[in-house]
């Protein structure tokens, strides 16, 4: 799969939307200004970009409870976005969703999900839709090493192989399913592993090798349109945050956190791009400044836009 | 118009939906060519094919996850639970998923699809395969819950259920499937949250679902024996819930009885209660009475389920009682 330099670039901007993105978030949610609970992809970024970047715009993905990087990579507009995790009724759902429900199926977005293994079906059943109707669109499923212990995602995989259901099931195996390490959680090393069950291709990659996670998913992609059938792609990363945001982490030390930090997967394609000659340091420093201006635009948007009002509360509950 | 059983009825609104829009199609286990654990698709497989019939491996939050997706995306799944027991496996696809996505995401998906399940005791199939869990459905917003006692009814709601563009719980009494009724050749809808007004009568209300219904409706023919004039009312859909109709009679009537298969605790009973007396306690000469299941497991044996199952003496004895 050979990649042009401005997709390249494109990337490189996407996972910079998401980290700058996420850092905002992380500092108005401490400061008092977003409501409930967050869940950050810093340290993930290239998963769902590499990922993403193999889509369309009518191909669909469903998400997770860690899912704003998968929405910002996938098209999600960061006003809306942002607007939403303030709770304002600007936001992709007006403030009835919040952080873990963001969606926008006009983009192909099927939903953030606060139920671990939850979008594993569901990502069939959008699949079964396009085989149904005969189209080439595709759905990648980004599910966590946590919800790949769920009968969900397992009833998933195997319908997915069985009716030969155009879905890239990508695992984004971050080492902890909240507190609890996957060596505890599961026997295999590997949740690719798991893909033999089903007579379909398993892949580990490097999760922090956006090109890496690119290839393999454009494969998947390919084989997917092509009518082949489901793939197991496992991206082995790490989160930088604790599961949600005030979480002290006891169950990991700081060694294990720097050492991943050390493999920053924006840094290190930023460093590739710049050793390849892409690009030099002031246009890495200029997408730098663009994004922190779309992101200063975001959230101007979110803290200028009203609340919902009481009543809205009853709105939108059935078609 | 034709005498069709409550079965035919089932499978002549899904036929006529099939042929009438591309979109609908059916999924679940054993729905293909074996048409149905209790027959209700059959034939279906032979004249749509494998791609609109499709069977399903025996994993329910499968199926109902698949049908929530492809609804997501505009199809119109009907998916089958074989029985509605079997539906805890799937509950989270159905009632974290499927009910709150369009409200969740802002009012911006629709989902419209239909899960179909048969439920009710009286076949010897014992506590796994006999519950009646109408009332675990009515507790979550977003989802629609229709429960036919009739043929007519059966074609009409499962019509509107298809057409409907939210997730509807359909609701079939297996026990109901072979009773005949007249159900008209062409399609047509039942409006969801129309009860009818099943019997008129003057000195009491029974409020009954499913095959509860004609276990009221033999009750009133005996009340009448005794001078006492019972409206029976069917609510057929138990979300929304029509409690106008019920709420007007009971004001006509001064009394209500609600009957249930499902366990009388938390039942659906409870809210009909509620609502009626919010409503109409001015009205009511004496309490509202409960006729329903006794809060056990569905038994096996016989004489246990018989004792299970709620009778027409049982709501006789009621009506007497609350009649002092």
């Amino acid at each position: 799969m050979s990649v042009s330099n401005d997709q390249m670039i494109e990337m490189l901007r996407t996972m910079t939307r998401i980290r700058q993105f996420e850092t905002r978030v992380q500092e108005f949610f401490a400061a008092g200004k977003i409501p409930g609970f967050v869940h950050l992809y810093i340290g993930e970024e290239a998963v769902a970009t590499g990922a993403c970047g193999t889509l369309g715009a009518t191909d669909y993905i469903t998400s997770t409870h860690r899912g704003h990087g998968h929405l910002i990579a996938k098209g999600g507009d960061l006003k809306l976005m942002m607007a939403e995790i303030f709770g304002r009724r600007t936001g992709y759902c007006k403030g009835k969703g919040g952080s873990m429900h963001i969606a926008a199926v006009e983009l192909g977005i099927l939903g953030a999900n606060g139920i671990v293994g939850g979008g594993g079906p569901i990502a069939n059943g959008a699949a079964l839709a396009a085989k149904y109707r005969g189209t080439d669109q595709v759905v990648v499923c980004f599910f966590g090493d946590g919800a790949s212990n769920q009968g969900t995602t397992q009833e998933a995989l195997n319908l997915a192989s069985a009716w030969k259901l155009p879905v890239v099931f990508v695992n984004e195996n971050n080492g902890y399913g909240i507190s609890c390490p996957t060596c505890k959680s599961m026997a295999v090393a590997d949740i690719a592993d798991r893909a033999a069950a089903y007579d379909i291709p398993g892949v580990v990659v490097d999760g922090n090798d956006v090109l890496a996670v690119y290839e393999a998913v454009a494969e998947a992609v390919k084989r997917a349109r092509a009518g082949a059938g489901p793939s197991l792609i496992e991206c082995k990363t790490y989160r930088w945050r604790g599961h949600f945001e005030g979480d002290a982490c006891v169950y990991r030390d700081d060694q294990e956190l720097a050492d991943w930090v050390k493999k920053d997967p924006l840094q290190r394609f930023e460093n590739k791009l710049l050793a390849d000659g892409l690009l030099d340091a002031a246009k890495v420093e200029s997408i730098r400044q663009e994004v922190a201006r779309e992101l200063d635009a975001a959230v101007a948007f979110a803290e200028q836009s009203p609340l919902p009002e009481a009543a809205e509360v009853l709105e939108d509950v059935y078609a | 118009m034709a005498k069709k059983t409550y079965l035919q009825a089932l499978n002549e609104a899904l036929d006529q939906e099939m042929e009438r829009d591309p979109a609908v199609f059916i999924l679940g286990e054993d729905v293909g060519q074996f048409g149905g654990c209790f027959g209700v698709t059959q034939g279906l497989f032979a004249k749509y094919g494998e791609a609109r019939v499709k069977d399903t491996p025996i994993t329910e939050s499968a199926i109902v996850g698949a049908a929530t997706g492809a609804a997501a995306a505009g199809l119109r799944p009907v998916c089958e639970i074989m029985f509605v027991d079997f539906i805890g496996v799937a509950l989270d696809q159905l009632f974290n998923q499927a009910a709150k996505m369009r409200y969740m995401f802002g009012g911006k998906a629709k989902i419209p699809m239909v899960l179909r399940a048969p439920q009710g005791a009286g076949i010897g199939a014992a506590a796994q395969h006999s519950q009646s869990l109408e009332a675990w459905f009515m507790h979550v917003p977003g989802l629609k819950v229709a429960i036919p006692s009739t043929p007519y009814d059966a074609k009409g709601l499962l019509i509107a259920a298809i057409r409907d563009d939210n997730p509807v719980v359909f609701l079939e009494h297996k026990l109901l499937y072979g009773i005949e009724g007249e159900v008209p050749d062409q399609p047509y809808t039942v409006e969801f949250g129309k009860a009818a007004v099943v019997r008129e009568g003057a000195d009491v209300t029974l409020v009954a679902t499913a095959k509860m219904v004609h276990t009221a409706l033999d009750a009133a023919a005996q009340l009448a024996e005794m001078g006492i004039s019972a409206e029976v009312i069917d609510p057929r859909t138990l979300l929304p819930l029509d409690t106008a109709t019920m709420v007007s009679s009971v004001k006509k009537t001064h009394g209500l009885v609600i009957v249930h298969e499902a366990v009388k605790f938390a039942g659906a009973g409870a809210e009909i209660a509620a609502q009626v007396a919010e409503q109409a306690f001015d009205y009511l000469d004496a309490p509202i009475v409960r006729v329903a299941a006794p809060f056990t497991p569905v038994p096996f044996s016989v004489p246990l389920e018989n004792a299970f199952i709620p009778n027409a003496a049982d709501i006789v004895e009621a009506v007497k009682r609350m009649r002092g």
